[in-house]
């Protein structure tokens, strides 16, 4: 039950666009057609995933100062986990694991799925600087690292996904409704980005009647 | 030289004009404490990153600059996560995550590439400067904004509620959360278009 409360939260009501700016450059730069939407929102789903539980393994198996560090397993003969708490490097292993990480999809992609790659191939390297990505990654350390290993990974995961969704949802919306805007009669200091902030600001306000559905 | 200051805090506003960096603006922008510490986080990440990719840029292969230019950020990021923890631990939590997030700034990683890989050391260095302080006054000016009209506070002292308890006006928190944001940023960019269209008519 849990799970289905974190994935209905994470999509609807602290959306990461609209509840909590992250991704905001890709929400305004590639919200114009709703083609591309779809392929950049179905590009982050899937990174947004993946990283979430590559950075997960990263900061259990090499940062965080528990029995699992593989530093101590190695190295720890009469020492505690303590002494090797190399959290403080989290930034930074972080952005190299999801820039690796993109490059790796990008690779496979190209050499293994062609079809897929020709539709969201674009989108792959725009992602690495996408701060919902290494938003949701920080986000689940903040938020999980206090479970159990097994529960904090399913919890980081689904966080990543439904993170992923939420965009995509918000991103989809927006084309729809910026694809229309095109053809209204916009007072012309305010055509472009500043009516698709102002109908942002409508969506934000929509989404947040979402809120009653936890309570 | 000082040109290179004075663009990034007017013609190339980089929140206003070329709208990057636009994440930290509306999530920070809640008060105006907040808004200066990210601004001065990001300005001196913004300098030293400019610094040492002018100096080092040219020894760096062409093919993997992008990597070594995130490292070099998310570097002096850390070093700002430390510093900030250590002093000042309350607008470190309140800045939150933004701070990491600092690394995927684009202003940042744009300048590196666009500017500081080009340029000399001291003419990058004016760049970082005017870029963050141009941010940091775009930043500076939301969140006056919204602290005004959603608190109804200035660096959190009570500026309504002079003459009656509730004061004249109100205090609206929509403007403090996520909608407010996004009205603010959309009128402020639609002023600047229409000042801009005005002067472009004028000499008709």
């Amino acid at each position: 039950m849990s799970y289905i409360l974190l994935f209905i939260s994470i999509v609807l009501i602290n959306n990461f666009v609209l509840a909590k700016f992250l991704g905001l450059c890709p929400f305004i730069g590639v919200s114009k057609r709703r083609h591309e939407a779809l392929g950049m929102g179905y590009a982050v789903i899937f990174v947004m995933a993946m990283a979430s539980a590559a950075t997960w393994v990263a900061y259990h198996f090499l940062l965080a100062p528990t029995d699992a560090n593989l530093f101590f397993r190695f190295w720890g003969q009469g020492k505690a986990p303590a002494d090797f708490d190399f959290t403080y490097l989290q930034t930074i292993v972080f952005i190299l694991v999801i820039a690796t990480l993109v490059q790796l999809v990008e690779m496979f992609l190209m050499k293994m799925v062609p079809p897929l790659y020709k539709s969201l191939g674009i989108y792959l390297p725009l992602i690495t600087t996408n701060c919902a990505v290494l938003g949701v990654a920080l986000l689940n350390i903040k938020d999980f690292n206090s479970l159990l290993p097994t529960e904090s990974f399913l919890k980081t995961v689904l966080q990543g996904f439904g993170g992923g969704v939420g965009f995509l949802l918000v991103l989809f919306l927006m084309s729809g409704i910026r694809e229309r805007l095109e053809r209204a009669a916009i007072p012309p200091a305010l055509k472009g980005v500043p009516i698709a902030f102002i109908c942002a600001a409508l969506l934000a306000l929509a989404f947040m009647g979402f809120v009653g559905l936890t309570h | 030289m000082f040109k290179e200051f004075k663009k990034g805090v007017f013609a190339e506003n980089p929140v206003l004009i070329l709208l990057l960096g636009l994440c930290p603006t509306l999530a920070i922008s809640v008060n105006v404490v907040n808004a200066i510490g990210m601004g001065v986080a990001a300005t001196f990440v913004l300098v030293c990153s400019n610094a040492l990719v002018s100096a080092v840029g040219r020894f760096i292969p062409a093919k993997i600059r992008i990597p070594c230019y995130i490292v070099i950020i998310a570097t002096f990021v850390t070093v700002v996560e430390m510093v900030m923890g250590a002093y000042t631990p309350k607008l470190n939590e309140a800045l939150g995550i933004f701070i990491p997030l600092i690394v995927v700034n684009c202003i940042i990683l744009g300048r590196a590439e666009a500017f500081a890989s080009r340029n000399g050391i001291v003419a990058s260095i004016l760049d970082g400067l005017g870029m963050g302080l141009g941010f940091s006054a775009a930043l500076t000016t939301i969140a006056l904004i919204r602290e005004a009209l959603g608190s109804g506070t200035f660096l959190g002292i009570r500026i309504t509620g002079y003459f009656s308890p509730e004061g004249i006006i109100s205090p609206a928190s929509v403007m403090i959360m996520a909608p407010g944001a996004f009205v603010v940023i959309a009128l402020i960019i639609g002023v600047l278009n229409w000042r801009r269209e005005r002067r472009l008519r004028k000499p008709v």
